[in-house]
């Protein structure tokens, strides 16, 4: 067993290719060991003090937000919350106050939970995964990063350093809705996010719909695009709901049965829907969704 | 095996003897002897735990010692002092928010946090800022009170 406080990204990969595992805020390696999940690693190293790994850095063309940046941040720093707003919204749903202050955004992508809050925002806005190794460096689609339940596609010896945003046209918005039965230590029952642009006549140009929590990952709803372009908000979230829920492949467990949840992904999505687009015609809506308009995000 | 390692609590030095997996919670109880901090659920649902970590409120039953090295640990023994009470416990006091006291060291380090960083919370914030800490007596009213009176200097 050895725990270590990694100095340098270098001592930190030295680290994973000798076999360690990371560990930056550990609110799901800690917890998930206390539970019985599966045993903590015999070796950690500690990400958490590595200030390469926690720079948010936005420009004309997108955002790299570190590895080891935490939801706390995340929920209030302006360029995400005007720029790559469903991804504040996720951020200000995980845990709790303490959940958010040491949780990370690259814990959260690498634990690849298909219930992660911060996933179908990330898949709709078009993130990718920088990993580093010894080895080299390479960028992964979030839809290549993930390939199951707590699976994802890098290799033992590679670390997430950051995840990178590109930034969207003007008149775009994007919401993430979490169907919830209470407000704080939730993990979602489903959850949807929506990002689109609007066209000068108000009807939609562009977008993607995310679903969580009704697959074995976090899914795109794959015609959502065809599906909105051309379409008013309104006409867009309904047909939305309705391929939302043909696209769920939701199981039943404690928290929902399958059709509950297919149902139920319907109804966040369209709400996703119309939530984006008031966004993207200007209109406020506050951190989280879920919050400034409902529990559950009524519209 | 356990590995020594410094802990910063309460503006002090200890030096623990700790196995990798041992979680902050049960060094500041067993090893530290600072049972203020309570362990209830001990799987980060309850709050009971709460300390601060750098002046954050952190569940310390999902914390390992390890992580902790070099951070400063705020426990409800680090707010002790000569003077009695500090403000916040005293408004929990006299607006009824304590019954068994269990939660009451977690509610006050949450409470402490948010605070510090926002002296004049809404309702809905102090709602956000306890919302990781559960309370099976008050019915939560009294406990949002004595923070609206804290906050306002009442």
């Amino acid at each position: 067993m050895s725990f270590a406080i990694a100095g340098s990204l270098d001592e930190a990969l030295a680290a994973l290719a000798s076999g360690a595992r990371p560990i930056a805020g550990g609110t799901d390696l800690v917890v998930g060991a206390r539970n019985g999940n599966e045993p903590l690693p015999t070796s950690l190293v500690a990400i958490d003090r590595l200030d390469e790994l926690s720079d948010i850095v936005a420009g004309d063309h997108g955002i790299r937000i570190g590895a080891t940046v935490t939801h706390s941040r995340l929920m209030i720093e302006p360029a995400i919350v005007s720029g790559y707003t469903a991804l504040a919204d996720a951020a200000a749903l995980v845990g709790s106050p303490s959940t958010r202050y040491t949780g990370t955004l690259g814990g959260n992508v690498m634990n690849a939970s298909p219930a992660m809050d911060t996933g179908s925002p990330l898949l709709v806005l078009g993130a990718v995964a920088h990993l580093r190794s010894e080895r080299g460096s390479r960028t992964v689609e979030m839809s290549d990063l993930w390939t199951g339940p707590g699976q994802t596609s890098a290799t033992a010896d590679e670390l997430c350093v950051a995840v990178e945003i590109p930034s969207s046209p003007t008149r775009s918005g994007s919401a993430y809705v979490r169907l919830e039965y209470r407000r704080a230590m939730e993990i979602a029952v489903v959850g949807a996010a929506a990002s689109l642009t609007l066209a000068d006549d108000g009807t939609i140009l562009d977008g993607a719909v995310a679903l969580t929590s009704v697959a074995p990952t976090i899914i795109e709803v794959g015609d959502a695009s065809t599906l909105m372009t051309g379409q008013p908000p309104d006409a867009a979230a309904a047909a939305i709901s309705i391929a939302a829920s043909d696209a769920a492949q939701p199981i039943s467990d404690l928290r929902g049965s399958d059709s509950y949840r297919r149902h139920t992904v319907g109804v966040m999505a369209g709400r996703a829907v119309s939530a984006a687009a008031r966004r993207a015609a200007g209109e406020e809506i506050g951190v989280p969704v879920n919050r400034a308009i409902g529990v559950g995000a009524a519209l | 095996m356990t590995e020594p390692i410094t802990l910063i609590v309460n503006g002090m030095d200890y030096s623990v003897e700790v196995d990798m997996g041992r979680n902050l919670l049960s060094v500041l109880r067993t090893e530290i002897g600072l049972t203020g901090t309570k362990e209830g659920c001990d799987d980060s649902e309850c709050g009971a735990c709460m300390v601060l970590l750098d002046d954050h409120p952190v569940n310390s039953c999902s914390y390992l010692a390890m992580q902790a090295q070099g951070r400063s640990v705020t426990t409800i023994e680090g707010f002790m002092s000569d003077d009695g009470l500090n403000a916040l416990q005293q408004s929990l006091l006299e607006e009824g928010g304590v019954q068994c006291g269990f939660c009451t060291p977690g509610m006050i380090m949450s409470a402490h946090a948010l605070l510090a960083g926002n002296p004049s919370p809404t309702e809905e914030e102090i709602r956000i800022g306890l919302s990781g800490n559960l309370c099976r007596c008050t019915g939560y009213t009294r406990i949002l009170a004595a923070v609206v009176r804290t906050a306002s200097g009442d």
